[in-house]
């Protein structure tokens, strides 16, 4: 006790101090947080089980008609495709009031597929809306010099193309590489690495949160299959030398640059104005 | 730090009631030969300096870095021959990285690197370390030596017969000027007025389409937008028609395309509180232009639900239910809004171009 006494006007003290009360708040939140009641009902009709998965999980904020209320949007007319990818990717049912929904681990998300189908299914006979894409536009075209049936680009083009469209409609928020960007008041465009090629399309139609939507005959569904292609292309590409530092540009090369660049040039300056011993 | 300043106030305190002038001087005087010159701190020894086993010992060090640094030249001459352009492997932190530009990267990193850090050990352990006084000598040199070099110019000229012969000395002097007077003016010109015109008109124009009006494209499809296109919460990158010619010429493309770039957002018409704004636009279906009002970056971030449109760049922040006014940031000016309508075939038309200069603001903007 005496040691700790003699140290606790150690710079390093409030640091630590300030670190431990994070932890403990932070493990405190985790614990005592509410967690969702999981519900599972079974039911012959698909649109009827969804009716009811509704009621119990997302009614409470979206209203028992979905018409929408204080506390979360109307779901009329936002189709299938908005369902599916707010529950599949785990941003809803929301876990706790946030700036905006972040998607989840696979293992954190609470419905299986067959229960996310039929909330969707109940969501799309309230008023139409997009649907849950073909998977033809959501399977990602493979590199490569080869042309598939019926198209006039070799599969390498069609992804160039992809990538110039990217750049065009999606770039400014999400990144050229996907790395994701910051909006304002704390909202972000979250990073698309890692986002499976069917979540991808539903954002685009149903536009989800903040960002805009991109229609059928904004960005035609070859063009988002093209888009999607080219982001799967970038995941996968070879890193040709140098760390990316998340993609992020001059903010995160900045940052690298004046915390590890200047830290070695100055303790190399202190080492050579040193005498030998 | 801290004891400097009180001794500091201390000696003032003490200057003070001592009074007269006199007595100030004969003061001071003291008090500055209390300041001896401290000369150079005593030489201390190294231990290379006294122990040739020491000294022995430095040597092998700095020849292990230098040989260390022969090793990795060797591995960048191998890996530059050896290794394959598609090989590639996982490396910590950058994932499948390429083999051969990480190996020259790193080899050619850590050769030179050892010659650095070899040097400067041998400085620090072997070479001489004795503290020496340099004295300040003129740099100017000697009234003879500057005589004779103004001699040996003066010599050279009259060898050459400069001021027998005028017209040799002319001609050159002409033939000199005449030659660096294509850079003077290429200098000199472009510090003079531009056109100024060109930054207020974009190819939204309709003098661009024959008077007519001009049909907004996708970017970068190329294809015409239909109103029904645009539904609510959409958002399109548009070109105007007019880029076709450009495109087709191939000129001077990227100038135009930086001045001509808009947004076409559709929110609901009664979020829109501008009067003016929903005019110019189509049930709620708005144009403006994508260049900042700031610096000229493309302001693409459109927020569905909170109708921002935000500069990637400055975070100027642009309000849509507000005719794109600045509600946050350097931009000063709201966005330029472009007027549409509906043609005959449903597809939307721009009719009267833009009624202000887009983008950054210039000297002559006003005028």
């Amino acid at each position: 006790m005496n040691a700790l006494a003699a140290r606790r006007r150690h710079p390093a003290a409030i640091a630590l101090l300030i670190l431990v009360g994070l932890l403990v708040t932070g493990g405190a939140y985790a614990f005592l947080a509410p967690k969702e009641a999981n519900a599972s009902a079974v039911s012959a009709d698909t649109v009827a089980e969804g009716k009811n998965l509704f009621l119990a999980n997302c009614a409470s904020c979206h209203g028992t008609n979905a018409q929408g209320t204080a506390s979360g949007p109307s779901l009329v007319g936002v189709g299938a495709a908005a369902v599916d990818f707010q529950v599949g990717t785990g941003r809803m049912p929301l876990a706790g009031p946030n700036i905006q929904a972040q998607r989840q681990d696979v293992d954190k998300i609470k419905f299986d597929d067959q229960q996310i189908s039929s909330m969707a299914a109940y969501v799309a006979s309230l008023g139409a809306g997009p649907s849950v894409p073909d998977s033809q536009y959501t399977t990602v075209i493979q590199p490569g010099d080869q042309k598939e049936a019926g198209q006039d680009l070799t599969n390498n083009q069609r992804i160039a193309r992809g990538g110039e469209i990217f750049r065009v409609n999606c770039a400014m928020c999400h990144n050229f590489a996907g790395a994701g960007g910051a909006l304002t008041r704390g909202k972000y465009a979250p990073s698309l690495t890692g986002v499976t090629p069917k979540h991808m399309y539903e954002a685009m139609v149903s536009g989800p949160q903040s960002m805009p939507v991109f229609n059928d005959q904004n960005i035609s569904p070859e063009s988002k299959q093209e888009v999607i292609s080219y982001l799967k292309a970038v995941d996968n590409q070879t890193n040709v030398g140098g760390l990316t530092l998340g993609n992020l540009g001059p903010v995160s090369e900045g940052m690298f640059v004046w915390l590890f660049g200047l830290t070695l040039l100055i303790g190399c300056a202190v080492w050579l104005g040193k005498k030998a011993a | 730090m801290n004891d400097n300043e009180t001794t500091a106030h201390g000696e003032s305190g003490a200057l003070a009631p001592a009074g007269g002038d006199g007595a100030l001087e004969t003061r001071s005087t003291t008090e500055l030969d209390r300041f001896e010159n401290p000369g150079l701190p005593p030489h201390v020894h190294r231990a290379a300096d006294d122990d040739p086993k020491a000294a022995k010992r430095a040597e092998k060090q700095v020849a292990t870095l230098f040989g260390l640094s022969m090793l990795s030249t060797l591995v960048f001459l191998v890996g530059y021959f050896a290794i394959h352009d598609d090989w590639v492997f996982f490396f910590p932190g950058l994932g499948q990285a390429k083999t051969l530009n990480v190996v020259l990267g790193l080899s050619l990193g850590f050769a030179l690197f050892f010659i650095g850090i070899g040097a400067v050990h041998w400085a620090k352990t072997l070479m001489s370390d004795e503290e020496v006084v340099e004295e300040r000598h003129p740099l100017g040199s000697s009234e003879v030596e500057r005589a004779k070099a103004v001699k040996v110019v003066t010599d050279g000229g009259e060898s050459a017969q400069i001021n027998r012969r005028p017209l040799l000395k002319y001609s050159l002097g002409g033939a000199l000027g005449l030659f660096a007077l294509p850079f003077v003016l290429q200098v000199a010109g472009s510090l003079g007025p531009g056109n100024v015109e060109e930054l207020k008109e974009t190819l939204w124009d309709p003098k661009y389409n024959d008077g007519k009006p001009i049909r907004l494209f996708r970017d970068p499809e190329r294809t015409p937008i239909k109103l029904s296109d645009v539904t609510l919460g959409s958002v399109f990158h548009v070109m105007p028609e007019t880029m076709e010619k450009v495109y087709e010429e191939g000129k001077h493309v990227l100038e135009q395309k930086a001045k001509a770039a808009v947004i076409l957002i559709r929110l609901n018409p009664d979020d829109i509180k501008v009067q003016k704004a929903k005019d110019w636009g189509v049930d709620g279906t708005v144009a403006y232009s994508k260049i900042c009002t700031h610096v000229g970056c493309a302001v693409g971030l459109y927020e569905q639900q909170t109708h921002h449109l935000l500069c990637p760049c400055h975070q100027s922040t642009f309000d849509l239910t507000e005719d794109c006014a600045v509600i946050f940031g350097p931009a000063k000016r709201a966005l330029p809004q472009l007027k549409i309508t509906v043609d005959d075939e449903g597809y939307l038309v721009a009719p009267q171009g833009f009624k202000e200069p887009v983008g950054p603001s210039f000297w002559e903007r006003a005028r």
